[in-house]
């Protein structure tokens, strides 16, 4: 069996994609937003909810998509949860680096052991495209998605 | 053994096979299985070397030098228009017009024929197994001078309700726009019957014919239809051409689509008069190398035995299907009586890119994804599917690869 297929899908990926976390709506949202990728149809809706402090205090994906879109928005939100929008984008810019096979030298050693399940991809530049959806759609809710609550008066 | 007991098959597929250089590379180090002649088919050595040689003597401009070459290469262009004719057994070459695919094809007419008739309220009828190309174009028309598109359904196993589009068909249908082979069920239409249907409400037919002109054999006059576009890339031609046959009063009363050199009569400051169809809608320097191409693909595949071709085909669709029975966890999308050598397939549990890229490790090459078909996708409820599409260098042994790579997937993603 090919040993970059292995690596690719190997058990922690298709336990994200399986069982993912983080899944379901997020009722006290503050930021959402949807992506689609219009190459496989994949969507996904990815809803956070920032604190006073800058702070993602909780966040939430839905969507349906391939293994590798499943697991990526799982693990992503896995790895955001607790961090400030700064660190959120920092940790995006060199997850980006790393499915693409470049260095990522922002990344810390604690974070790059966690996305390092996602470094197979590097051999599969037609499936890069999966795994960055969950975290362009992140970058979007944070920038365009606020969600203007309707006035209580 | 003697002499007489010798069989000649019908259809040497090892020799067609051969026709095809690109078949003999291998990718990741195993045999290449291509099965995506459905998303642009393989080019036969004949197509390869009819370009080159074009290109190395009797290349130019067409249609506005004088010289040698120019006066070579306009015959060679116009000789690839009555390839063409000849491949639809259409009654006339200025009833050709070559464009870059079929997409231009279809918004040839989209622009040219209906959108100076068509007024808000009326109507056109396609399917919803129709692609992107035959559907964008009346979208443009629903837009921008507020038609209606009415879309007719295909029956649980992909096949078209003919009675149901006749009753579409209505005082204000301007065009029925359908496909000739879907692309994703592979589903024929009953094109002959839906011309004489229509024509008796006086309304026209256009038939999108990018996976139809590969696989059947193309008679215009018999079905009597108004429209057939084709690509020259799924047909073992070259990218970047296509054509359209239009009948004759239909080309003459069609707006032109670019506008530029070619294409005129005579233009002064104050006014332009249009050329004649064709060349009114072939405007500037046209695919010339690869009408050449064309021409060769169409008398590569003209000079086999289509019938055989496609009985061949669909022996290796039966065989498939055969062998995909085993796999309790694929479903199979389409199966309309007289299909044609496609099949899409869902397999639970795994989405089609996963299987598509663990497929491709294996050397199959397959399609993944919508199919440029959203409104099917949708009808069949489905995000994507796989789909495995055949052609006539295709043999069994593709097949079993495809089977084995399937088995493979299920192993590791399953």
């Amino acid at each position: 069996m090919d040993q970059s297929l292995r690596e690719l899908y190997q058990e922690v990926i298709l336990d994200h994609s399986r069982h993912p976390r983080h899944f379901g709506a997020l009722d006290n949202a503050t930021h959402k937003a949807d992506g689609h990728n219009p190459l496989c149809g994949d969507r996904v809706t990815v809803m956070l909810a920032l604190d006073e402090a800058g702070r993602v205090a909780d966040i939430k994906f839905q969507g349906k998509g391939c293994a590798i879109s499943q697991a990526s928005a799982s693990l992503m939100t896995d790895m955001l949860a607790g961090k400030t929008v700064a660190e959120a984008e920092k940790l995006m810019d060199g997850f980006l680096h790393l499915v693409k096979g470049e260095d990522a030298p922002g990344l810390s050693a604690d974070d790059r052991e966690h996305l390092d399940v996602m470094s197979g991809l590097s051999e599969f530049p037609m499936r890069v495209k999966c795994a960055t959806l969950a975290w362009h759609t992140f970058k979007n809710a944070v920038e365009e998605g606020e969600v203007v609550k309707e006035s209580a008066a | 053994m003697t002499a007489s007991a010798k069989i000649v098959p019908a259809f040497d597929v090892e020799a067609v096979r051969a026709d095809f250089p690109i078949l003999s590379r291998q990718v990741y180090g195993k045999a290449l299985v291509y099965l995506d002649s459905g998303a642009s088919a393989q080019k036969p050595r004949a197509v390869l070397d009819a370009m080159t040689r074009f290109a190395e003597t009797d290349y130019a401009n067409v249609h506005r030098g004088v010289h040698y070459l120019s006066a070579a290469a306009t015959d060679a262009y116009e000789a690839a228009r009555r390839t063409v004719q000849k491949f639809l057994h259409a009654a006339r070459e200025d009833e050709i017009v070559f464009t870059k695919g079929g997409t231009e094809a279809i918004n040839l007419v989209s622009y040219g024929f209906l959108a100076p008739r068509v007024q808000p309220g009326d109507e056109i009828v396609l399917s919803v197994m129709e692609h992107h190309s035959n559907i964008v174009p009346w979208h443009f028309l629903r837009e921008r001078h507020g038609a209606v598109l009415r879309w007719v359904d295909v029956r649980d196993d992909g096949s078209l309700d003919i009675e149901a589009l006749d009753a579409l068909i209505g005082p204000k249908t301007r065009l029925v726009a359908i496909t000739h082979m879907s692309n994703v069920l592979g589903t024929v239409t009953p094109l002959k019957d839906i011309v004489a249907r229509a024509h008796a409400k006086g309304v026209p037919v256009l038939a999108d014919g990018c996976q139809g002109a590969v696989h059947e054999i193309v008679d215009v006059q018999a079905l009597d239809i108004d429209f057939y576009a084709l690509t020259g890339h799924k047909i073992y031609g070259p990218t970047g051409i296509g054509a359209l046959y239009a009948k004759r009063t239909h080309l003459k009363a069609m707006w032109p689509f670019n506008g530029g050199g070619e294409m005129i009569r005579e233009v002064t400051r104050d006014l332009v008069t249009y050329a004649d169809p064709p060349a009114r809608f072939e405007a500037g320097t046209p695919p010339i190398i690869e009408s050449v191409g064309l021409a060769a693909a169409m008398d590569y595949l003209m000079g086999q035995d289509r019938a055989a071709v496609k009985a061949h085909e669909q022996d290796l669709l039966v065989y498939a299907r055969e062998r995909l029975k085993d796999f309790n966890w694929l479903r199979v999308i389409g199966d309309a009586p007289g299909k044609g050598a496609i099949i899409s397939f869902e397999a639970e549990g795994m989405h089609a890119h996963d299987l598509a890229t663990i497929l491709d490790r294996e050397g199959v090459a397959v399609r993944a994804g919508h199919h440029c078909a959203q409104p099917l996708m949708e009808r069949f409820g489905v995000a994507s599917t796989s789909r495995a599409s055949f052609a006539l260098y295709n043999d069994r042994t593709d097949v079993d690869a495809l089977v084995a790579a399937l088995a493979k997937a299920r192993e590791i993603l399953g």
